[in-house]
């Protein structure tokens, strides 16, 4: 090992210590369980730094985060899962014994045999470790690939298809038209008047129309097809844009999130 | 080499260290920055307002540690805002490292309902959140679709017990709701695609009044049913946090954010205009050189 790298180290070690000493210290009086309290605080903070530190280059801290998070978080999922699905939902329906063994209350309809059948695919699903009769493991994945297909297809095809391109069929002279005259006397400019819904809906319309034959490759981008093609990609820049945007927006208010945690949970300098 | 090759050659790390400085000044400094309500977010502050007091909210909280500065916010404003209203609420959990953030956020507002406060000229009262009463906490399940479909059926079919291990029956506020038709409106507050889901399989099948609260990432790819009438009301990231604690008078976090977001952003700009700079007039330099 590099002396860069132990001394480094060292110094890390020695922050972290300081630093738990010092939470601790700061807790004492307002927690019962102060130095555990003053350990999470500190080893919060260590890690946050740790992930940051990536910026500047891979590290072993960013890594042993990042290696702690993954082995957590998979077992949190687990532990979760077991107790709230496996133990909560089916243990009640199979068996009284193992119901009261893990102290959760009998269900109301009683046992019902045909839980049986998840229990049974659920143990095929795991016949994926072996090498001999891993194929079998096939079936419920087949189940599971049936089953999530179809309620996707039922899914998309009504809020994601149907509903989206009935929601394209706006008035393209806004609602309540009643001539030219009416609207130029009673011209409204906020938000929700006539001549501004009358531009979005126009917008709404040529978006959708030149998004589409942007979309279209069975004929050559050429003319008004070409132009009405370039409007669409303009319209799909502007989109991707408005996306970019709110992604910055959203990776500072992470960074804020940290900087607020490291300056005044860890810190309190703020 | 001149300045604009050196721009054009400027270490990223250099930004990253300059948007952190920035950021951390930023906080060191007290100023406000105006909030502007947009209407999409308004559409929720008003539908929650006009309430009766006895109402039924559902806010599934679907979102991880990884989402919390963005998302804590609402929530916390949100479900101020209706226990101040004596709306009851029914939390669920769809995403696996939520149970721990709604039951954080729960502990935390129900303390700071013991305090009597001023939002919007009106002065609440002290009051205790009693559980079980004041809310329902049916927490986490995997595979959210399958979920959001039984809910409409009976929120006791994948939730016989709350979070707690109290079977449903036994709370005061479960006896007479069985599913979505008994709650007042869903407000989702996610991390993940759990809002997808709440979509398609919640509002698609049963129809109830949805709205969403979600990350700035993913904000943009939900206004489509804004428009198209699926959603109520939509808050995206930190800002729609931000608008809609200045609705409900109760800044908090979101809003003290907005002015490292703004500077932030300034700093986002300076280098997108510094680098644009850099790049036509090397641009420019190269072109002429090839020309002697």
């Amino acid at each position: 090992m590099r002396k860069v790298t132990i001394i480094v180290m060292a110094a890390v070690i020695v922050l972290f210590l300081a630093s738990w000493i010092l939470k601790a210290g700061a807790f004492q009086g307002e927690h019962d369980h102060y130095i555990i309290r003053g350990f999470l605080v500190t080893f919060a903070a260590f890690l946050t730094l740790a992930v940051m530190s990536f910026l500047y280059q891979d590290n072993p801290y960013y890594k042993f985060a990042e290696h702690l998070f993954v082995g957590v978080s998979a077992a949190f999922w687990m532990c979760m899962g077991f107790w709230t699905t496996i133990v909560q939902n089916l243990v009640p329906r199979l068996s009284t014994s193992l119901a009261d063994f893990f102290e959760v209350p009998q269900r109301a309809e009683g046992l019902n045999f045909f839980f049986y059948t998840p229990v049974i695919l659920g143990i095929l699903l795991l016949l994926r470790l072996s090498r001999k009769i891993g194929w079998i493991s096939r079936w419920p994945l087949a189940f599971i690939v049936g089953t999530t297909a179809g309620l996707n297809f039922i899914r998309y095809l009504r809020s994601d298809f149907i509903k989206q391109i009935s929601s394209t069929f706006v008035p393209l002279l806004g609602r309540d038209w009643e001539g030219i005259g009416a609207f130029f006397s009673n011209l409204d400019l906020s938000a929700t008047g006539q001549l501004v819904m009358m531009v979005s809906n126009w917008v709404i319309f040529l978006g959708v129309f030149c998004g589409l034959i942007y979309f279209y490759f069975s004929r050559e981008h050429k003319g008004v097809f070409g132009a009405g093609s370039r409007v669409g990609i303009w319209i799909l820049m502007i989109t991707f844009g408005a996306s970019f945007g709110y992604t910055v927006m959203g990776r500072i208010s992470l960074l804020v999130g940290r900087i607020t945690f490291l300056f005044r949970d860890w810190l309190e300098l703020i | 080499m001149d300045i604009f090759e050196k721009l054009m050659r400027l270490d990223r790390r250099w930004v990253f260290l300059f948007l952190i400085v920035v950021c951390v000044l930023t906080y060191a400094f007290d100023f406000e920055i105006p909030v502007l309500v947009e209407p999409e977010v308004e559409a929720i502050f008003d539908f929650v307002d006009t309430l009766p007091a006895g109402s039924v909210v559902m806010i599934p909280i679907d979102y991880d540690p990884g989402s919390l500065a963005e998302l804590h916010p609402m929530t916390y404003a949100i479900v101020e805002q209706c226990w101040r209203k004596e709306i009851k609420l029914i939390f669920s959990a769809l995403s696996q490292n939520s149970p721990g953030m709604a039951d954080q956020a729960i502990r935390d507002i129900s303390d700071s309902l013991k305090v009597e406060k001023e939002y919007n000229g009106v002065v609440y009262p002290p009051r205790e959140i009693v559980n079980g009463v004041d809310y329902c906490f049916l927490g986490y399940k995997p595979y959210p679709a399958i979920i959001i479909l039984s809910m409409g059926q009976n929120f006791r079919l994948p939730f016989p017990l709350d979070y707690y291990g109290t079977p449903l029956d036994s709370l005061p506020m479960m006896r007479n709701i069985q599913n979505y038709d008994d709650v007042a409106c869903v407000i989702d507050i996610s991390g993940t695609n759990s809002t997808d889901y709440w979509i398609s399989y919640g509002q698609g099948r049963y129809g109830f009044p949805l709205a969403i609260g979600v990350t700035g990432v993913s904000t943009a790819q939900y206004y489509p049913f804004y428009g198209s009438g699926q959603i109520f009301g939509i808050m995206g990231g930190m800002l729609g946090a931000a608008q809609y604690e200045q609705l409900a008078d109760n800044p908090g976090l979101a809003k003290d954010g907005m002015r490292v977001q703004w500077s932030a952003h300034m700093v986002i700009i300076l280098f997108i205009i510094l680098g644009n700079v850099g790049y036509f007039v090397s641009r420019y330099r190269a072109r002429r050189e090839e020309r002697r």
